[in-house]
């Protein structure tokens, strides 16, 4: 995998809330293209290791970060960048599904209209059904465009909101346990959409279960009570792991 | 009556201690558990006792007065055979104004003191009677009650439902007191319209409710259109809201959206105490500061202002409702969820955009609600109308001009002596159905929007 450049670099990050450090220098490169699976027991940091990505932090009181996140090559915790245009490069979709109390056109067309990507209507139309055709929600949605977000089941939800982040054209998409709130059959939907989506984004992924893990993602993180423990290749993650707390996470004895 | 009260209470506790002992002692010789702990065996002694008659009381207290009154009548009847119902009726008033104002030594007539004794005698054995039967039938409950304590006894169930039972009761007298209210204001007006032509007071552009009170005096007569009040009201209303609605809001997003915990701590309370003024004492800022000052400003830019003008009034009231409407929509804007902050935050938004465009369309509903539910506050606001609005019901749209409102009105219509028949006091009534009238539609609409908005959330 020597050919894969990073597209995203962190390095010796640092982050507590308040006096309590959650995080302790962790150094992790994301490939692009690939899928990234961060693993480990609840509390151990993945999420806020997730978010730390787009700076969602930033909204957090008390959230102190420190050491260095890279995209393509310039830093993100810089007094220059401006999160909320970063953010539009780096989306992010979360555990619960959460569309907007509007139309399913509307979620969609919500971050185009933001950003301006869009100059007259039939662009924005375009625009909504491109990202709602990628998030493999065309077909179920189409006769019904100006119904309610909330209408629609949780897995459905969950794809409006996949389609909700890749409308305004991220280079990189962080999914925090996207698939938790919902039932096997909506799970392997969206991981079967995961892995169309990674020819053209980047996709950070935190996940409970191990499984997933090994079914979707090209790397594997492994965290543990604030330190990342391991990284790699899935497939040696998961057959031969170097560390003995990945180990025995892996095969169930703890998490 | 109190006495008797006391006996009952008295004795209901002299059952629950007996009640008790006896259960735990049925529980000791028989060696065996109880099905219901002691204390359960005597509470359904106490409640059964005092709840029903109680009742009892309250339904003789009520229906006493009817009694007497077909005893008074058929005494009468019996005394002054030849004269017919309406003359009976007019010597059962009679009798009735002696008992109340004691008066009977004025009475030249014979017969009619002797028919007062009879019926002083029976007034008071009737209580009597009553009395002790009650007390009586308190014993007999008791014993009834205490019969009944078994091992296998399911008191502690019975107690359950004897629970819900009070609690039921103690919801109706809410709902009771607002059909009396609204009974005593409907039949008020239903006489009220016996004098006035409905359309008249629904329709007529003319408010001046002078009337003559004896037939000889000469006055006017009286005009009872109801349309210049309600513009007066919704004038005020309108003004108020235009104060209350934008301030409220703004100041209920900068609390729950941008405010920093500590100044949120400062802001808050500071509302509170807002909301916490005597009605009166924003009236005499009203009147005796805005007003004026809104009369100089208005000399100063060459407007004629009256020095009691529907912007002073709205205004004020404006202020007085901001913290109403703050802390509504402050409780309806916090509970849209965190995660569709974040939503929206997550796709490069800024915050004014995710306000803006998220969490306002997805409050909408409960700041509506919230806003009917402040109107209906400013319509039936008095205190500040009063000292600040003026009295003089003028058909105006003119911020400027003194108007009056209907709450204004109904004090004015009332206030000093008054005869209870004459259509001026009457049209008090006429017109605090129709402010009733106005406020339970906004209710309604209001409650409807805040339950459409939980359904959404819940």
């Amino acid at each position: 995998m020597e050919d894969s450049i990073p597209k995203m670099r962190v390095e010796n990050l640092d982050v507590s809330y308040f006096d309590k450090q959650a995080l302790f220098s962790i150094n992790l490169d994301i490939t692009k293209n690939n899928i990234t699976a961060l693993i480990g027991p609840s509390g151990c940091g993945k999420s806020t290791f997730l978010r730390c990505l787009n700076r969602m932090n930033d909204v957090i009181d008390g959230c102190v970060v420190k050491g260095k996140v890279e995209l393509d090559g310039s830093t993100i915790y810089d007094q220059r960048i401006d999160p909320v245009t970063l953010r539009a490069k780096v989306g992010i979709v979360f555990q619960k599904p959460n569309p907007f109390p509007k139309s399913i056109y509307d979620n969609v067309a919500y971050g185009p209209r933001i950003h301006g990507l869009a100059n007259t209507n039939s662009e924005l139309d375009d625009i909504v059904e491109k990202s709602l055709i990628r998030a493999g929600l065309w077909d179920e949605v189409k006769d019904r465009i100006s119904d309610s977000g909330t209408s629609l089941s949780g897995g459905q939800q969950q794809r409006l909101c996949i389609a909700r982040a890749i409308a305004v054209n991220p280079q990189v998409l962080l999914m925090d346990e996207p698939c938790s709130a919902l039932d096997p059959i909506a799970t392997a939907r969206i991981e079967e959409l995961m892995d169309e989506l990674r020819n053209r984004y980047t996709i950070v992924i935190v996940t409970h279960s191990m499984q997933q893990a090994a079914r979707v993602a090209q790397y594997t993180a492994f965290f543990h009570m604030g330190y990342l423990v391991e990284k790699g290749a899935t497939e040696k993650m998961f057959t031969t792991p170097d560390d003995k707390r990945t180990q025995d996470y892996i095969t169930g004895r703890f998490g | 009556m109190t006495l008797i009260i006391f006996l009952i209470l008295f004795a209901a506790v002299f059952g629950y201690y007996i009640a008790q002992s006896k259960a735990a002692t049925i529980s000791l010789t028989q060696g065996k558990k109880l099905n219901s702990l002691p204390i359960y065996h005597g509470l359904y002694v106490l409640t059964l006792t005092v709840l029903p008659l109680l009742l009892i009381i309250l339904f003789w207290m009520l229906c006493k007065g009817y009694f007497l009154d077909k005893i008074l009548f058929s005494i009468l009847e019996n005394e002054f055979v030849n004269l017919n119902f309406d003359q009976i009726n007019l010597l059962a008033a009679k009798l009735k104004n002696m008992y109340v104002s004691q008066l009977v030594s004025q009475e030249t007539d014979p017969n009619l003191i002797r028919v007062y004794q009879e019926y002083l005698l029976y007034e008071e054995n009737i209580s009597i009677y009553f009395n002790i039967l009650v007390f009586f039938l308190s014993i007999l409950i008791i014993f009834f009650l205490l019969k009944k304590i078994k091992l296998d006894f399911p008191a502690r169930k019975k107690i359950e439902r004897l629970l819900t039972i009070v609690f039921f009761l103690a919801s109706i007298v809410a709902v009771l007191t607002t059909v009396g209210i609204i009974s005593s204001l409907f039949f008020e007006t239903v006489r009220f319209f016996d004098k006035i032509n409905p359309l008249d007071f629904l329709f007529g552009l003319e408010w001046s409710p002078q009337t003559a009170i004896r037939s000889d005096q000469v006055a006017a007569q009286g005009a009872f259109g109801i349309i210049p009040l309600l513009v007066g009201t919704l004038l005020t209303t309108l003004i108020a809201m235009f104060v209350a609605v934008p301030f409220g809001l703004m100041s209920a997003i900068y609390l729950s959206e941008y405010a920093h915990p500590r100044t949120r701590a400062i802001i808050k309370p500071a509302l509170e105490i807002l909301a916490g003024i005597p009605t009166v004492v924003y009236g005499f800022f009203a009147a005796i500061t805005v007003a004026p000052f809104i009369r100089d400003l208005g000399d100063l830019l060459g407007l004629e202002v009256a020095s009691e003008s529907a912007l002073a009034a709205g205004l004020v009231m404006g202020i007085m409702i901001i913290p109403f409407v703050s802390s509504m929509s402050d409780d309806v804007i916090t509970a849209v969820p965190r995660s569709l902050r974040e939503g929206s935050w997550g796709l490069g938004a800024t915050r004014s955009e995710t306000i803006l465009q998220v969490v306002l369309p997805a409050a909408l509903a409960g700041i509506v609600g919230s806003v009917l539910l402040a109107v209906s506050r400013a319509i039936g606001e008095t205190m500040i109308v009063v000292m600040a609005a003026g009295l003089a019901a003028n058909l105006t749209f003119n911020p400027l001009e003194a108007v009056s409102t209907v709450t204004v009105q109904i004090v004015t219509l009332l206030v000093g002596d008054q005869e209870f028949d004459s259509a001026k006091t009457l049209a008090a009534f006429a017109l605090g159905m129709t402010l009733f009238f106005f406020t339970l539609i906004l209710n309604v609409i209001a409650l409807a929007f805040v339950k459409r908005y939980r359904e959404v959330y819940e």
